[in-house]
């Protein structure tokens, strides 16, 4: 399975940074996929799912970004009630520690994945590979 | 090596009466020739003949910044008008600035005082320095350059600036030195690594001279690691011929100050009593060569100490540390004295912390310190940065005693500084 690579791009709160950041992707033709922030108080990071990853990574950096890339979990999600318990269930009965989710719609709304973020990846895809999900 | 042997390890006893003769004479020089030292000498009852012992310079007024500018531009010069060759000025930020004044034989003996420095820390004909500095009013580019340039090396006087020039200019002639303010060694670092640059591995860098600013031992050690160079610390002011006046030899352990130039005294800046060696103090220089415009006692508002022993280079000019700090650049807050030299040794410790910093002064109780965080170590996790900022404060307030406000920063926002820097910005005489 193929890892699945989550770009952070360290940001402070102040109007003008997203703009910024996001003309890098327009301007390079790398499309974004999903994208959120995590901040709290004056800075964050913002979150994103890219097609071009490393062409995105080495654009920002170009560009003075301080940009950092890490492995997720990319959780498959049937488009069906319940599924959502179902995954959360599975990854709390194996203890593992979720940091941040956000999801990720492919294509045709029909599939969407779990964006996870964990502290161990690997482990983390060790504890959950016999269990009924599809992950990435 | 030396560059002038006899000079640069004469023994202390000798040194002391090179001293006093050279005290002497140029005490009588200013009394012959500017009338503001003869009044002062009149005033106080003290005769130019009176200087027995090097103790006795201590009956000797002091000279301050004040004196030198309300002599503005002539009023200090001890020789004809006809006679000086060049003249700089110290950075007036309150309007009218320092002029100095230099004769052909300044230059010359200012160039020696350099091409000791540099030789002592290797440099050698076959060396390139790049000279960061700015060139024309400022002393910091002239004076070593032509110290440089009679030691032989390949001088590129690029002065500061236009970054992607000096980083080419460094490639293509190969410079194994950079005279540069740490301010912009440290910006300079950052694009560098903004643009793959590895110093190590691309450049042809050995040694960086730093002056012009205090930086913290801290902040020496960031800018060698990142260049794999060793940085020497170099200590010098417009009024005694700008660098030259105090440099440290390969040992990095404190800087030799040429005490065959210059009388090195360590007061007390609030008794102007003496103090004992090891302890903090202001330095006060008397330049015992110039010509032009020698100056007696002049309070530099710079603290430092003397560093008790003899150093084993063999040199013996005694050494005074790194530049703690300028009775100028101290600032209150929450009553509590604090010098930006504290922040930046604090903040270069840390791990995560990048190069830019600026502390702002809110109110009488409030400061906040701006760091730009390092780019190679942020992994993205959000938590991992709160604990950064609380790690900063907390090593903070254990030194300063006060808990500033930290703020992360993104590396390349804070304002960057290609000569001397601003680091603190007070918002309260606003």
């Amino acid at each position: 399975m193929a890892a699945l690579l989550q770009l952070s791009v360290f940001a402070e709160n102040r109007p003008g940074r997203l703009e910024k950041m996001t003309k890098v992707f327009a301007d390079e033709g790398i499309n974004i996929l999903a994208i959120y922030i995590s901040s709290i108080g004056d800075f964050g990071a913002v979150k994103l799912i890219v097609d071009k990853t490393d062409e995105a990574a080495r654009s920002l950096k170009e560009k003075g970004f301080t940009v950092s890339l890490n492995e997720v979990l990319g959780i498959e999600l049937e488009d069906r009630p319940g599924m959502l318990y179902e995954v959360v269930r599975v990854l709390g009965k194996h203890a593992i520690n979720v940091e941040n989710i956000h999801v990720l719609v492919i294509e045709s709304r029909h599939t969407a994945y779990l964006i996870v973020e964990v502290e161990d990846v690997a482990a983390a895809k060790e504890l959950l590979k016999n269990e009924p999900i599809r992950f990435y | 090596m030396f560059w002038q042997q006899e000079s640069e390890t004469i023994e202390r006893k000798r040194l002391e009466e090179l001293q006093l003769g050279r005290l002497q004479a140029v005490v009588r020089r200013v009394y012959e020739n500017v009338p503001f030292y003869r009044k002062q000498f009149d005033e106080r009852g003290l005769a130019p003949g009176s200087i027995a012992t090097l103790a006795d310079a201590r009956k000797i007024p002091f000279t301050t910044k004040e004196d030198i500018l309300a002599h503005y531009p002539f009023g200090l010069l001890a020789v004809p008008r006809e006679e000086i060759v060049r003249v700089h000025t110290s950075s007036g930020t309150t309007g009218k600035p320092k002029a100095i004044f230099f004769t052909k034989s300044d230059i010359d003996r200012g160039a020696d005082l350099i091409a000791r420095c540099l030789t002592m820390t290797g440099m050698r004909k076959n060396d390139v320095l790049q000279n960061m500095m700015t060139y024309g009013l400022f002393t910091g580019a002239l004076v070593m350059h032509y110290g440089a340039e009679k030691v032989g090396v390949l001088i590129v006087p690029a002065g500061p600036g236009n970054t992607d020039r000096q980083i080419t200019l460094m490639q293509d002639f190969k410079t194994t030195a950079i005279h540069i303010t740490p301010s912009y060694a440290l910006y300079l670092a950052d694009v560098l690594d903004r643009k793959g640059i590895d110093p190590r591995r691309d450049l042809s860098l050995k040694r960086a001279y730093m002056g012009a600013e205090p930086y913290s031992e801290e902040t020496r050690k960031k800018i060698e690691q990142f260049y794999g160079i060793d940085v020497y610390n170099s200590y010098g002011l417009s009024e005694m011929n700008g660098p030259g006046v105090a440099f440290e030899c390969e040992r990095k352990e404190g800087m030799h100050l040429w005490e065959d130039n210059f009388l090195l005294e360590i007061i007390d800046p609030e008794t102007d009593e003496p103090v004992s060696d090891g302890q903090k103090g202001e330095i006060v220089l008397t330049s015992l060569c110039r010509e032009g415009m020698p100056i007696l006692r002049y309070r530099t508002r710079d603290l430092t100490a003397v560093l008790p022993g003899p150093c084993p280079c063999g040199r013996s000019h005694r050494r005074i540390s790194r530049i703690f700090g300028r009775t100028d650049d101290m600032f209150i807050v929450k009553g509590v004295n604090i010098f930006p030299q504290q922040i930046e040794n604090i903040l270069m410790g840390v791990k995560g912390v990048a190069q830019n910093y600026q502390i702002v002064l809110e109110s009488l109780d409030h400061m906040t310190v701006q760091v730009e965080i390092a780019r190679d170590l942020f992994d993205g996790n959000v938590t991992h940065l709160v604990k950064l900022q609380n790690v900063i404060t907390d090593r903070l307030k254990n030194e300063i005693l006060v808990k500033p406000k930290v703020e992360l920063h993104e590396p390349g926002t804070l304002p960057v500084f290609e000569g001397k820097a601003k680091r603190v910005i007070d918002k309260r005489t606003l």
